[in-house]
């Protein structure tokens, strides 16, 4: 396949903006402000003109069309809109290839991906509403309590758990990892609200394996990333972290709810990681720092092992505490606190984090940061995963 | 404590397995080309795609494949935990999703032998539904 037929470089990430992240419920804005104010400072963040956007992308069914945004921003021409079909958040990395792969096919030039939610205005996601019809899918999952995606998940990680024999300690350190960083994160809702071994373990069930503390927050709030030609990046205020890769993720009847799935102990990722890395041109082992999606820590396990950053045997070993924090770690994750302790931003926040490690500009900067993994939606139908780089990767 | 049973709606491609519910009988669709046994219930193979579909009573034996007890959750689910929620894979080989019933929900676990129930349920109206297939401890 020819090099032409791959993003890999041709675009960057060179504005990144969010709004401030409340508690479900606390925003004095409505969505569509909050999510017209990150596209703001993203063009802020940028150097650009908000009319200089003429495309966007989003997923999970965003309540914030591209017609009414356009027509708020003064767009002069509306050139591209894009959703992400419906898969929890499993498609934050995919906005961002959908932008890339627009702005590569000459589409537009300067695309948004963005998302936002005010859940305190039209209430929480994933979950199941007691008025739903009783009938397709649903007749088999509905009726038996099957409410949320939690339930959904702490059956996979439990027969994961059965399978390999790993995960209880790696969730807890992966849940602590998240409040850690967010400790210099003054963006994240857990700021000043640590999370200890003790506290972690006394925590109560929400749906065995998964404690309160494997379980992403809710909150209200925006994100949004600009991407343009990475020729144009130089001329823009922020040094261009590069999209090396994005892929989507979807298997054998991964959309298998209620009938049966192929592959069923997995995160969702065996089909794109081979893909990922491949365009991106890089290993596992060029990896610097890893955005994993935490919808429940269980399947963040899972994730890590599928993109090749510790395995099956080691998991345990590998995703220690100590090993997962930026300050001093191997495999730092989720930098700024993740959908577990920074925000949920339906994991469009840990694509931002990952652009902030390649401009050198976390909270919880590591050191040397060129190739920052950011992936969306694990154990979900289809999920999405994107690498990023500094321009020096592409040598 | 007894589960809520909020009664499914059949609709044309899944009559016989409901009908077969108010029977007290599990009966499953089978490809008549491959042979896949396919849930949940239709009428087009998702293996092959043939639409030579037919139908047979099934033994209502199978085992945990996995499961969680949920011990929090908002609305009416909320006022019987805990309770367990499981895939049990049916001898003929698919995966259901379903609760455990009559059980204690801390000794259920992967690999527990069980058998199919059916167990009366009322649609939104209050009217008697076809009944939900549910499953329990199995001895032997
Ligand atoms: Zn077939």
């Amino acid at each position: 396949m020819s090099d032409d037929y791959s993003l890999r470089g041709k675009v960057a990430v060179v504005g990144v903006g969010e709004t401030t992240y409340y508690k479900h419920g606390q925003s004095a804005d409505p969505e569509f402000v909050l999510v017209l104010k990150a596209i703001l400072a993203a063009c802020a963040d940028a150097g650009l003109d908000p009319k200089d956007i003429d495309g966007f992308c989003s997923y999970s069914n965003d309540r914030n069309d591209p017609p009414r945004l356009a027509n708020a921003l003064g767009i002069p021409e509306l050139r591209y809109s894009n959703m992400q079909w419906t898969s929890g958040g499993g498609g934050a990395a995919a906005a961002v290839q959908n932008a890339a792969g627009a702005i590569v096919a000459g589409s537009a030039e300067v695309v948004v991906a963005y998302r936002g939610l005010a859940q305190g205005q039209f209430g929480r996601f994933g979950r199941s509403g007691g008025s739903r019809p009783v009938s397709g899918a649903a007749a088999y999952t509905l009726p038996y309590g099957m409410m949320s995606a939690a339930q959904m998940y702490a059956m996979r990680t439990t027969r994961f758990m059965h399978e390999h024999g790993v995960g209880r300690d790696a969730m807890r350190s992966i849940a602590m990892a998240c409040y850690h960083h967010a400790q210099n994160n003054p963006r994240a809702v857990m700021h000043g609200r640590t999370l200890d071994e003790e506290t972690y373990d006394s925590s109560r069930w929400i749906t065995e394996p998964y404690r309160l503390f494997d379980c992403c927050l809710e909150n209200d709030g925006a994100a949004a990333l600009i991407l343009t030609r990475t020729d144009r990046a130089k001329d823009l205020a922020k040094p261009p972290a590069l999209v090396l890769a994005a892929q989507q993720s979807g298997g054998h009847r991964s959309g298998a709810t209620a009938e049966n799935t192929t592959d069923y102990v997995t995160s969702s990722f065996k089909p794109a990681v081979k893909h990922l890395y491949k365009q991106a041109g890089v290993t596992a082992a060029d990896v610097d720092v890893v955005q994993s999606y935490e919808n429940f820590t269980g399947g963040v396990v899972m994730s890590l092992i599928e993109h090749g950053l510790c395995t099956y045997e080691n998991a345990d070993e590998v995703l220690t505490f100590d090993n997962l924090r930026a300050d001093g770690g191997t495999l730092p994750l989720n930098t700024s606190g993740g959908n577990l302790a920074e925000c949920y931003m339906h994991g469009l926040g840990l694509q931002v984090e990952a652009v902030r490690q390649i401009r050198g500009e976390s909270s919880n900067q590591v050191a040397n940061a060129k190739v920052a993994l950011a992936n969306a939606g694990p154990m979900v139908p289809v999920a999405s995963t994107a690498i990023y780089g500094a321009e020096e990767v592409l040598g | 404590m007894k589960l809520p049973a909020k009664a499914p709606e059949p609709n044309s491609e899944n009559t016989p397995f409901f009908d077969g519910a108010r029977q007290g009988r599990l009966v499953l669709p089978r490809c008549g080309d491959c042979g896949f046994v396919i849930w949940f219930p239709r009428q087009i193979c998702p293996e092959c795609s043939s639409q030579d579909v037919s139908w047979f009573e099934a033994s209502g034996k199978g085992s945990i494949y996995s499961c969680t007890v949920t011990r929090r959750i908002p609305g009416g689910w909320g006022k019987v935990t805990p309770f367990v929620l499981a895939y049990v894979e049916l001898e003929e080989g698919p995966r259901v999703m379903t609760n455990i019933v009559d059980c204690d929900p801390e000794h259920v676990s992967i690999g527990d032998r069980v058998e199919a129930v059916f167990e009366e349920a009322t649609n939104r109206d209050g009217e008697s539904g076809p009944p939900l297939l549910r499953f329990r401890v199995r001895e032997g």
